[in-house]
């Protein structure tokens, strides 16, 4: 059978999805009330104007540069890591990685993954195809444990579980964890997720992480975290897999220093977080803890595609700090789970085309009214709305045209009466004459106006033309004034 | 072709510009830098802001001040590193206790005992290397006398920290140690006790690792305490 | 502040949605400028900016109708639209656009005269004028693009703050969109629904009597919501506000 035919693109169904969340109003009140408050916590760490614009020059710098030289310096870290005694695997695509992982842990014998935040991993759907071949993957993050409890996806970045109340947890946990009473008590809520948790760390085989950033100059993983997970997982299993996009590598290791700043203040509005865990190897002789093999795999999925492209690598400047999606009118009224993919928000409508193909995503970079609070707020300076623009110009390019570096899916939004409609507005609005006439027409019919245009109508009276046109009115008035 | 090849082929495929080069360096040394008196005192105000108890000691006395918290929290299982000068006189301090500890060393691979470690050790006691004031972090390289895991599984950290190892920001540190040369297997920042907001942005601590940490911040005999802690 | 020395004459861009939707809007910002003794040109065969198509991803339609008013303005005259959202398109997407096609430097030419109608009037004008109103309180929308891409908003809030009887109120989340975003509103309407939902309540809740803005595509937004709903509540034009306020009613 084959697989590729039977794949659900959620993706697909976005407009049906954003409207079923739009409707839900807790579901709306709970984001409001989120992204409100992690607006306020990032304005707050960035008091200083002139230091943020500085520091993001810097973060956009050290971003390019990477990117400049990112296969000399993946073949830099691939050497450094392996020197430090961490096995590097590439993946072309989903399933590469995936059977890499899992074939790491068979060859242990393993049954029990534990695992660290890790977008990428959400990517490959790491934790089914486990399950699906005999394995158990315990996701440890407590956003991510409550989103793998409700069987849902993370609906957010940074928060995974920010779509879920209080009582939605406290009802999670007293049904799937044997012994839990029922409350709404936060510390106690985290301290019942503790107990569980812990006793996962110890018996895991295996722990799985992503990374924030990869030092090529001297091998090391960087992983960003408030809560402990992230070193549980990575330190305390005889084996550790981090799993990453191939452009999350930096050159230097004094490049991590601005970038961390920036993604702990714009992600979550805090100077630092409680851990930044900085791993170049595993257990050396003598040492008395840390795994003794620790792997990393690379992974593509499409990021090659965005490469190719010199303005859409800007794309790949992205350090995953979600500050886009948090100050996005659109997120912040559908939330995370309309968007039907693993990325959401701004960000997801830019990466996910790479990912998936224009084929399946092609509502996703029109999802936007262009604003520029995204680009505005982003880190590293990624020109989201021009993004956006320009992958609206390859979903509506014709597919049969051939240009330097094809985006897979060029052509997917093309609709033959919406083409026609551009070819009458250019052939009107470029040519003085017809122009005029149209002017002319559209005021003395006025009183035709449609009743019903397009999605327009649907919040808003009918767009009416003026009796006259700004034309014929300051003709009129060249007359009167004689100039 | 390998995976890894036809990635590298694809990207060295792409056209490629040389985009300005950033200048790191240049940045931070174009930044205020924290000293002295106003360094201890925000590296101190950050980290009690995310619930870090901050103690000021001094080299003669903080055995006393360790031997006392971990009486008033009635621990009773402790590990430390006996092996270290520091490790000794902790432990000596704890042995005169009324009620002392049991004093445990991390004196072989965590692999014989992860479920003891887990779940019978109440607290540790480590040395870290040194400070950052900007972001109020500690730093930790932990080594074969202080493992990894004595930072992070027993519920209550105690950490003893130099003040005269504090860095105005990450960039000194790890500029003035040099870093870039060398990196330990593991290198860690360590900015309070383990938390979470992923319930309704609510911030709990003890989330998977210690609830609490203590640290025993050694002040060098000229910095007066009274100052340090006037209006902090 | 920089104030230039106002110029003789000025070009006039009225854009495509004035000219056919709000064209009172255009002619209350050329009487605006004329009032401060500069010659306002209003060349005929202008349309469009090529903007809606651009957002699209139609770039060589947008090409083809920019191209169309590149020889519009021969003059070296400043080139004044009343709109935040097609002055920031004509500024600073004309270049991209015409980025290594023969019209490059034709193009950035003309982008780098074009200012904002608010900007003109504040920063070149020094427009001092004398309120004739009666005290009112007054809300103020910013399209997006003129004020990440202009600054708009703080031109249009001198200008308010210049009226003597005018109280200018903040409403909730004020930088944020309404949900026009041209092609976005009838290709999403749930969402650009609900956005402009919350956009006119917020306006309306600020305590102001009316609202203004620089940019008709965000007005008509607005205002056809407010209008669907059956609410008397409305915005009009900063020019035509500015105007009526001083005297020059239409
Ligand atoms: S695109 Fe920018 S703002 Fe959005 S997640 Fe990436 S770095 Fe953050």
């Amino acid at each position: 059978m084959n697989e590729a035919t039977l794949t659900y693109y959620p993706s697909r169904d976005f407009k049906a999805n954003a409207r079923a969340a739009l409707a839900d109003s807790n579901l709306r009140a709970s984001f409001r009330g989120a992204m409100d408050f992690l607006m306020g916590k990032r304005a707050a760490q960035f008091p200083d104007a002139h230091e943020l614009a500085e520091l993001r020059k810097l973060g956009e710098a050290i971003r390019q540069k990477s990117l400049a030289k990112l296969p000399e310096l993946l073949e830099q870290l691939e050497a450094k890591l392996t020197e430090n005694g961490v096995t590097v695997h590439w993946a072309e695509t989903t399933e590469e990685a995936n059977a890499i992982v899992h074939g790491l842990i068979a060859a242990k014998g393993g049954k029990l993954a534990v695992k660290g935040k890790s977008m990428v991993s959400e990517e490959t759907e790491l934790n089914h195809y486990l399950e699906a071949r005999g394995m158990t993957a315990i996701e440890s993050d407590m956003g991510e444990y409550i989103v793998q409890l409700a069987g849902e996806k993370p609906s957010h970045i940074i928060m995974p579980a920010i779509h879920k109340t209080r009582a939605d947890i406290a009802r999670l946990f007293s049904e799937h964890i044997p012994g839990t009473p029922y409350t709404e008590d936060v510390d106690a809520l985290i301290q019942i997720g503790r107990q569980a948790l812990r006793q996962m760390y110890v018996s895991a085989d295996v722990g799985i992480s992503g990374v924030n950033f990869a030092i090529a100059e001297t091998g090391t993983l960087c992983l960003v975290e408030n809560e402990g997970n992230g070193r549980m997982c990575t330190t305390v299993p005889d084996m550790h897999i981090a799993i990453t996009g191939i452009e999350k590598v930096i050159e230097k290791l004094s490049d991590v220093v601005p970038l961390y700043s920036l993604l702990t203040r714009s992600a979550t509005g805090q100077p630092v977080t409680t851990y930044f865990n900085m791993i170049s190897g595993p257990r050396r002789p003598g040492e008395k803890d840390g795994p003794r093999e620790v792997h990393l795999v690379l992974l593509d999925n499409g990021r090659s595609q965005a490469y190719s492209d010199e303005q859409l690598r800007k794309t790949l400047q992205c350090i995953r700090c979600g500050a886009c999606m948090n100050h996005c009118p659109v997120y912040t009224r559908i939330g995370g789970h309309a968007y039907g993919t693993v990325y959401p928000g701004p960000i997801g409508e830019i990466i996910s085309p790479h990912m998936l193909g224009l084929e399946n995503t092609v509502d996703l970079p029109t999802a936007s009214s262009l604003c520029g609070a995204c680009g505005e707020v982003c880190p590293v300076k990624i020109p989201i709305p021009e993004m956006l623009m320009r992958l609206r110009e390859e979903s509506v390019r014709d597919p049969h045209e051939k240009v330097a570096h094809p985006l897979r899916g060029q052509g997917a939004g093309v609709d033959k009466e919406v083409k026609l409609a551009w070819r009458l507005w250019t052939g009107l609005y470029s040519k003085p004459g017809y122009y005029r006439l149209f002017g002319w027409a559209a005021t003395r019919l006025r009183g035709l106006t449609p009743r019903h245009q397009l999605g327009w109508t649907q919040n808003h009276v009918p767009m009416k033309p003026a009796p006259k046109t700004l034309h014929e009115l300051m003709r009129e008035r060249r007359k009167e004034t004689g100039r | 072709m390998s995976a890894r090849e036809n990635i590298l082929t694809k990207l060295r495929a792409a056209p490629r510009s040389a985009p300005p080069a950033p200048d790191v360096a240049a940045y931070y040394a174009g930044t205020p830098k924290l000293t002295g008196l106003a360094a201890l005192k925000h590296w101190a105000a950050l980290m009690r802001a995310v619930r870090t108890e901050v103690l000021w000691v001094r080299e003669s006395d903080w055995p006393r001040t360790l031997a006392e918290q971990v009486a008033a929290r009635g621990i009773r299982t402790l590990l430390l590193a006996p092996s270290t000068a520091h490790g000794a006189r902790a432990a000596a301090a704890l042995a005169e206790l009324a009620e002392p500890p049991l004093r445990l060393g991390f004196d072989q691979t965590i692999d014989g005992w992860k479920a003891t470690l887990f779940n019978e050790v109440d607290a540790a006691f480590t040395r870290v290397r040194a400070g950052i004031a900007l972001t109020g972090s500690l730093i930790a390289w932990p080594d074969e006398h202080e493992p990894r895991t004595m930072s992070l599984v027993p519920p209550i950290h105690f950490a003893l920290f130099d003040t005269r190892t504090l860095y105005p920001d990450f960039f000194s540190a790890m500029s003035a140690e040099n870093w870039a040369a060398g990196m330990p297997t593991n290198a860690l920042l360590i900015s309070g006790p383990s938390k979470t907001s992923d319930i309704q942005q609510t911030v709990a601590y003890g989330a998977h690792g210690p609830r609490e940490l203590v640290v025993l911040a050694v002040l060098p005999d000229e910095i007066d305490l009274a100052e340090l802690e006037a209006d902090a | 502040m920089s104030q230039k020395r106002p110029p003789a004459d000025v070009y006039f861009f009225g854009t495509c949605l004035i000219d056919v939707f709000q064209p009172q809007a255009g002619l209350d910002a050329v009487t605006l400028i004329e009032r401060e003794g500069v010659r306002v040109h209003y060349p005929d065969a202008q349309s469009c900016c090529g903007q809606p198509a651009y957002t699209s991803g139609e770039v060589a339609a947008a090409r083809r109708v920019a191209r169309a008013q590149l020889d519009l303005f021969p003059e070296a005259w400043p080139i004044v639209v009343p709109s935040g959202s097609c002055a920031g398109m004509m500024k600073h997407h004309w270049p991209t656009l015409f980025a290594g096609t023969p019209d490059e430097a034709r193009a950035k030419e003309v982008a780098g005269r074009i200012v904002e109608f608010a900007d003109f009037l504040l920063n070149t004008l020094d427009w001092q004028p004398t309120d004739l109103g009666q005290p009112l309180t007054l809300a103020v929308h910013t399209s997006c693009s003129a004020r990440r891409e202009m600054n708009t908003h703080v031109n249009g809030w001198a200008l308010i703050d210049r009226l003597a009887n005018v109280k200018r109120v903040v409403h909730e989340r004020e930088a944020e969109c309404c949900g026009f975003g041209g092609v976005f509103s009838v290709r999403h309407p749930d969402i650009a629904g609900a956005m402009v939902a919350d956009k006119a309540a917020a306006l309306k809740d600020s305590g102001a009597a009316q609202f203004v803005t620089a940019d008709c595509g965000c007005m008509m937004n607005i205002n056809g919501k407010l209008a669907k709903d059956g609410d008397t509540f409305a915005g009009e034009h900063l020019a035509t506000f500015l105007l009526k306020r001083t005297g020059g009613a239409a």
